[in-house]
């Protein structure tokens, strides 16, 4: 945790922490105290009145069918992201790790889209799935299915999922891949000798190996799309149609911003804070564990 | 390779071709789309091919701009794009070495909070709480300012964890060595813990340059004027233009202009991404 010889002085340290200090301060602290108290308070749009309210933010947000549909929603969108960026990137892992020619100019043509923004990534597909002149909403028409994502929320969310998982390929195809890397290549000569096929060695001695990555990127995975997604809805579908696509981050936004309702704003900030800082948690048990490994 | 086997080496490349056009098609599309004019992209199927509109749409989008979207020209926004993802990226790197360093090099009273103080901001993106942070810059009168842009974006924990974790695997006997010759504590930072640090910022340098650049909501909310549009977000102003019909061409054209300098910080210095990706992580 700390060096054993270390260097005294009564002012230095002090002074080399003030400047993050004074940041995290005033935009961290400052902030999530103001959503945790006016969480608790019924303002006026203008900001002229306010009312001690209790927890009847809180509980009309719970009663409120919108904010629970923003909930499955967002558990939906975050599962299928992680599921989708994660399978696929993890079969390509497999293959790259699996070559020796061009080994390389496969790992470069895979990783750059990690550099592409969401909100681009969004707009991108958006318009390859543009109903009336999208090259994908085309082939799918040829083939029969009739794709509007301005009139059919799931299309939408199926729409925002797929660019979302499409962004997040890159970045966990190299975790995996540095995974793979690491497994020692005995195990899996051994288990060939024992006559072990390529598909058996890798759900019984390659896969069960890469767990602690995995769950790792699960995490990780969960939190780009439940939070970092935000700018990718808002630049295509804002939420719509219907709400199909308002996932709790966006839900923060719109209450606020759009709706002018700060209470109800504030107190999902606040929840939104409670999950961020459990997945924080669950993530540093993680890191000390894989210490001890 | 375990043992030879032609027909899986025919299906690793297989999966990996595919994969590749998965992940490039999109772009290459929208590449494509931008050097059309508006009457290719006006009926199905669009060509998958280059039109000859390439050089007119870009020199229009890089000098005029679209007046759909304000007017303003797209050199003007990467402009801005590069002054706010440098400013952030330089600000974190600076705030959180000298942080990392009083954290491990010395020991004084509150070290645990101020280190559990920062710690807690480590996930927490800036969405979840924008509309108190949109307060607090509002309050400080910091709206539509290069300041309001970047320096509330400047606390994070990731880069001080990252120098703590290397600063701690930094032997003692440097130390030692250093504090026999009579250096001081700030002489032994800048003389060599900064030298030995050199790989780690320029990791971690291109991280925060794209986390930098590809900033969306903030500077959606803090700039009001125009001269202070960011790349990223102003290809919002153009999809959602309101009734007349958005002009594919230029949007992509947008899409290309603004993902083309972090994908080549990227490429062009594969190696030091893929520590500073791994490293920051840990």
């Amino acid at each position: 945790m700390q060096k054993r010889v270390v260097f005294r002085s009564r002012w230095l340290p002090y002074a080399l922490v003030a400047p993050q200090i004074a940041i995290t301060l005033v935009f961290f602290f400052w902030p999530s105290y103001q959503a945790l108290e006016s969480s608790f308070f019924l303002e006026d749009a203008f900001g002229f009145s306010r009312d001690w309210v209790g927890l009847r933010n809180y509980e009309a947000l719970f009663n409120d069918p919108s904010y629970l549909r923003s909930f499955k929603t967002t558990l939906i969108f975050g599962f299928s992201v992680a599921f989708l960026a994660m399978a696929l990137s993890l079969g390509l892992a497999v293959a790259a790790n699996r070559v020796i020619r061009a080994a390389t100019t496969y790992r470069t043509l895979l990783i750059w889209p990690y550099a592409v923004a969401p909100a681009l990534a969004g707009v991108i597909w958006y318009f390859l799935m543009n109903p009336s002149l999208g090259i994908v909403a085309y082939w799918l028409g040829e083939v029969g299915i009739d794709w509007n994502h301005y009139v059919n929320g799931d299309q939408a969310l199926l729409m925002v999922i797929v660019a979302a998982a499409w962004k997040q390929v890159s970045y966990n195809f190299l975790f995996f891949l540095a995974g793979l890397q690491s497994i020692p290549k005995s195990l899996i000569e051994a288990a060939a000798i024992d006559r072990a096929g390529p598909v058996r060695r890798f759900w019984s001695i390659t896969f069960p190996l890469l767990t602690p990555t995995t769950f790792f990127l699960l995490v990780v995975n969960l939190v780009y799309a439940f939070f970092d997604t935000f700018s990718l809805i808002h630049a295509t579908t804002e939420g719509g149609p219907a709400d199909a696509t308002s996932i709790l981050v966006f839900k923060v936004y719109a209450t606020g911003f759009v709706g002018q309702d700060y209470g109800g704003s504030a107190a999902q900030s606040v929840i939104l804070m409670a999950l961020v800082i459990a997945m924080t948690f669950i993530q540093f048990r993680y890191v000390e564990r894989k210490v001890n490994y | 390779m375990v043992e030879n086997r032609p027909f899986l080496t025919f299906l690793t490349h297989a999966a990996l071709i595919l994969g590749v056009t998965f992940l490039c098609f999109p772009v290459w599309m929208a590449l494509v789309a931008s050097t059309h004019g508006p009457d290719a992209l006006a009926r199905s199927p669009i060509p998958l091919w280059f039109g000859d509109q390439g050089w007119q749409n870009y020199s229009q989008l890089l000098t005029i701009g679209l007046p759909e979207a304000g007017g303003v020209p797209l050199g003007r926004m990467m402009l801005n794009s590069l002054i706010m993802a440098l400013a952030i990226t330089i600000g974190k790197i600076a705030i959180s070495i000298i942080s990392a360093y009083a954290i491990v090099y010395f020991r004084f009273p509150f070290r645990m909070g101020f280190f559990w103080m920062i710690f807690v901001t480590l996930m927490l993106p800036v969405e979840v709480r924008i509309l108190p942070t949109f307060d607090v810059v509002t309050k400080l009168g910091m709206l539509n300012s290069y300041a309001g842009l970047t320096i509330p974006l400047i606390a994070s924990a990731t880069a001080t964890f990252l120098f703590r974790q290397f600063f701690l695997t930094v032997p003692d006997e440097l130390v030692e060595a250093a504090r026999i010759d009579r250096a001081g504590p700030v002489r032994f930072f800048l003389d060599i813990l900064l030298p030995m640090s050199r790989t780690n910022i320029a990791a971690l340098f291109i991280i925060l340059f794209i986390y930098g650049w590809n900033q969306y909501l903030w500077p959606l909310i803090v700039t009001t004027e125009e001269d202070l549009y960011t790349i990223v977000m102003g290809i919002q102003r153009m999809t959602n233009s309101g009734e007349a019909l958005p002009v594919w061409h230029f949007i992509m054209g947008t899409a290309m202009l603004a993902l083309i300098p972090p994908v080549l910080v990227v490429v062009a210095m594969q190696k030091l991404f893929v520590k500073g990706l791994v490293d920051s992580e840990k």
